[in-house]
């Protein structure tokens, strides 16, 4: 397995080319360059994930941990050290799939997207980085690696977000996306820390020594604190606030990092480290589950009235991540097989969801690209001129609404079933926050593809549909999302390795797909018909939770509120107040009084004869009255 | 005796007064001769009153009249040179330093 | 203490000085302070006559009130005589310090003077030194011989005639 080095090396020898030279390389060339390696390194994961799915299983059942290179970079102690390596193992093989493939789609829309706009090459350059560093992260082997690729990506995300550098709002989201990441990141540090110290090591393994005297109880503080970081990076509430704002990014990049692969890595941590979790903090993992559900609950709400595509698509994948999350959160340790459904479940979920979230937005890329703008009021009607963005877009909201044999509907079944295990309410509150999924995503489908044309824009361009370099990815993923649901995921992944088959449980799935047709019925009754009185009524019947649903209930204004007045004003000021005028004063003061001794001293060199003789006068009268007294 | 020392100090302290509250350099330098003086005296009263025996107060006082004479000389001169230069033998104006 | 001439020409001379030496710092015009150092020089001498230092006298006035006068007169009438009065503009806080200096050590000095007590010398063995001694005294070399000090003048008297010609010459 030797060759899974190339999967890393290779997207970084492309970031670095055209990164330096990517001035002189044309358009065609950097793109092509870009892809090429990206389909090689795809090719290198399928190639990768055959070898370790096929190869025998050991006797326990499980897939054999292997770990091609680890190699020791920074040694504290003989036994804590800092490596970096490749793992290979069930949940890192399939992100390496996902993310490859995902990538892949991407570099091949952005030719068409991306025509002609300034910066193509510096573009793919950060592709590159980006795809490089979330490779790294899934197959780190230690907590350290994982954290250094994790800024990697937060860095990455951060130059692509800034893509369009000219346009403050550009500018201010990244700048807004890097900071929460990396203000989430102090708390992961600190996890890692702790573990390091407590564990006796950082890879996931813990020492067992270590664990026995004492250990063992910091580690859910360790596990907490990491979780907060995952937190930030998956946009859990409250550090959501970055993500709606990352949609100023190029559209290929929301799909890319926003939907499919950055924000999942706060559910792949979470999966890695799952079973410290279970042994160690379940109390911490259903925190986990309660904080994802409230997310799910939250962005589902606030996605019902939003008017922007991309802010709808993205408050959708905050929800949708908020399903993973407590789907791992709901697991037991009782049951080992039965009680780790969740964890496959959400795996299953992060796998599909990958896939058509980064159709939605792939499709939404092609809509703007059509109608240049983002706003649904210059949308409607269009599926009379964009035949395949319309049946693409059509199957991913099949898929994302839960209805079968898309694969939507078989992992948040499994989702479902995981938290009716939990408890009954768990159960009833996430099938119903499945049905406003429904709901809102077949909103935005009416909003965009039936309904009222906007006549005016109409006029000056007519709407086509988009060149092959774009559809051919939404085809492609359509393709996967139609048939990624009858893949046997349990017999590769699952809670403690062994094969699992996934039995249907008629009883919730039953009432899923019951709850999301009727959604989608509510949905068409209201948004399908050119005039949409019912729901402008609606609207103005509920004017005050309306608007505050529009403006995201909120939390920005909140942060704003927190940062400004108390942070700014109560203690950042009176600090830096402390240090203009007391530290810098003292130094002021010692060189104002440097400076005034050195001017009165200054006076005893004058140059004038009588007044040196004056003071010798003075000197001699003072020795003599010494000598007298 | 000590009348004779009080003297010699009124003479000396009107020099150093001199030399303090004068601008002319001249006067400066007359000043100091004052003072010079009233050393001699007191050379001269010592040895006269304390030690009739020995010489030594009075070739003191010899001496240093010659001295003063050659350092006066010299002074001038100096002084000649300075008014040459700068038109001028006020002592403010001569507190032009090296640098 | 009975009334001798000799106290009443000591008397007399302590006054004579007294009052010159304080009109020479005093006065504004130079060439009255020229004047008035003679006259110090003067009563100087008449000092050294009354203790019986005729010698000393004598050099007194020859090099002093003859030579060094003459120059002083000389170098005044060179530099300011051009109607170049001692401008006495006196900043009033350097005429204080002056005279509180002065003052002061001259209030010392009298009362060290007056609180030691000297050996009562009132009475004065008059005394008559004779130029053979002090020809001797001078050129010889032995133990209280001063030929040493006497040939180091004459070379410190060549240097000042050299340096004084070198720095005034003209250029």
């Amino acid at each position: 397995m030797e060759y899974t080095i190339f999967i890393l090396l290779l997207p970084f020898l492309s970031f670095l080319t055209l990164g330096i030279a990517g001035k002189w390389m044309t358009h065609r060339k950097a793109g092509f360059i870009g892809s090429t390696v990206l389909a090689v390194v795809t090719l290198l994961s399928y190639i990768t994930a055959w070898q370790y799915f096929s190869a025998p299983r050991l006797e326990d059942g499980t897939f054999a941990t292997l770990m091609p290179y680890n190699m020791t970079w920074l040694p504290f102690t003989e036994t804590l050290s800092i490596d970096l390596g490749i793992l290979l193992d069930p949940i890192s093989v399939m992100m390496l799939i996902v993310i490859s493939t995902v990538s892949l789609m991407v570099h091949i829309y952005s030719f068409g997207y991306m025509k002609g706009e300034r910066g193509f090459q510096r573009y793919y350059a950060f592709l590159s980085l980006f795809t490089m560093s979330m490779l790294g992260l899934v197959v780190a082997t230690n907590i350290f690696q994982m954290y250094l690729f994790w800024e990697l990506v937060g860095v990455s995300s951060y130059l692509l977000i800034g893509f369009y550098y000219t346009k403050p709002a550009a500018i201010a989201a990244s700048k807004k996306a890097f900071i929460v990441t990396r203000f989430a990141d102090l708390g992961f540090l600190i996890g890692i820390l702790i573990y390091g110290y407590y564990a006796g090591t950082y890879t996931f393994q813990p020492d067992e020594m270590s664990l026995l005297t004492g250990g063992a109880a910091m580690l859910p503080l360790a596990l907490g604190l990491m979780f907060v970081g995952g937190a930030g990076k998956s946009a859990m509430f409250p550090l959501h606030i970055w993500l709606p704002d990352a949609m100023e990014g190029p559209t290929p990049v929301s799909a890319l990092i926003h939907a499919a692969t950055m924000v999942v890595a706060g559910v792949y941590l979470v999966a890695r480290m799952f079973p410290l979790f279970i042994g160690y903090a379940p109390d911490v993992l259903h925190i986990v589950a309660y904080v994802g559900a409230f997310t799910a609950f939250y962005a589902a709400s606030v996605a019902c009235v939003q008017s922007d595509i991309k802010r709808v698509l993205a408050f959708s994948t905050i929800s949708q991540i908020g399903f993973m999350m407590v789907a791992l959160g709901v697991c037991t340790s009782a049951d080992p097989h039965h009680g780790g459904l969740g964890y496959m479940a959400g795996m299953f979920h992060l796998f599909t969801h990958a896939m058509f979230k980064a159709l939605l937005f792939l499709g939404a890329g092609s809509i703007i690209h059509a109608v240049h703008s983002n706003e649904m009021s210059a949308m409607g009607g269009l599926r009379k001129y964009m035949p395949v963005t319309h049946v693409t877009f059509l199957i991913a909201c099949l898929a994302i609404a839960g209805i079968p044999p898309f694969s939507g509907f078989f992992s948040k079944d499994e989702i479902l079933a995981a938290c009716f295990q939990f408890s009954p309410v768990m159960g009833w509150v996430m099938t119903a926050i499945a049905a406003m999924t429904a709901f809102y995503m077949f909103r935005l489908y009416y909003g965009i593809f039936w309904g009222k044309e906007n006549k005016e824009l109409h006029t000056e361009h007519t709407p086509h549909e988009s060149p092959l370099a774009m559809t051919f990815p939404l085809m492609f993923l359509a393709a996967v999302t139609v048939v990624a649901g009858f893949i046997p995921f349990g017999k590769f992944i699952s809670a403690d390795g062994t094969a699992y088959t996934i039995h249907l449980d008629w009883a919730v799935a039953g009432s899923s797909i019951a709850i999301a047709v009727a959604s989608i019925a509510i949905a068409t009754i209201l948004y399908a018909r050119s005039q949409q009185p019912v729901a402008d009524a609606l609207a103005r019947r509920f004017h005050g939770l309306w608007t505050a649903a529009y403006h995201r209930f909120y939390m920005d204004e909140v942060y704003q509120f927190v940062t400004h007045k108390i942070i700014f004003g109560c203690i950042s000021r009176p600090i830096a107040w402390f240090d203009r005028h007391v530290v810098d004063g003292f130094f002021d003061f010692l060189a104002w009084s440097a400076n005034a001794t050195s001017d009165e001293i200054r006076g005893l060199q004058s140059g004038q004869i009588q007044q040196y003789t004056y003071v010798f006068l003075l000197g001699t009268l003072a020795l003599i009255l010494l000598l007298l007294l | 005796m000590e009348y004779y020392l009080i003297v010699s100090a009124i003479m000396f302290f009107a020099g150093i007064y001199g030399f303090f509250t004068r601008h002319n350099t001249l006067a400066i330098l007359i000043s100091v001769e004052l003072i010079l003086n009233a050393t001699d005296i007191n050379f001269a009263v010592f040895n006269r009153f304390l030690f009739p025996d020995g010489l030594e107060g009075y070739f003191f006082a010899l001496f240093s009249i010659a001295i003063s004479a050659a350092e006066t000389a010299v002074a001038i001169a100096i002084m000649i040179n300075i008014y040459r230069n700068i038109r001028s033998i006020q002592v403010g104006k001569l507190n032009d330093m090296k640098w | 203490m009975e009334i001798t001439l000799e106290t009443v020409v000591f008397y007399f001379l302590a006054v004579f000085i007294t009052v010159c030496s304080i009109l020479t710092v005093t006065t504004r015009r130079m060439v009255r302070s020229a004047t008035y150092l003679l006259f110090t020089l003067f009563g100087t001498a008449g000092i050294y006559f009354l203790l019986g230092y005729t010698f000393l006298g004598s050099v007194q006035i020859m090099v002093y009130a003859g030579g060094i006068v003459v120059l002083y007169v000389f170098s005044i009438l060179l530099t300011s005589g051009e109607g170049d009065r001692t401008i006495n503009k006196m900043k009033r806080s350097r005429l204080l310090a002056g005279l509180g200096a002065t003052g002061a050590g001259a209030l010392i000095v009298v009362f060290i003077t007056l609180k030691h007590k000297f050996i009562t010398t009132t009475d004065l063995a008059p005394l008559e030194i004779n130029i053979k001694t002090i020809g001797n005294a001078m050129l010889s070399s032995d133990k209280y011989g001063y030929l040493l000090p006497f040939e180091a003048v004459s070379i410190l008297l060549l240097a000042c005639i050299v340096g004084g010609l070198m720095i005034a010459r003209k250029r």
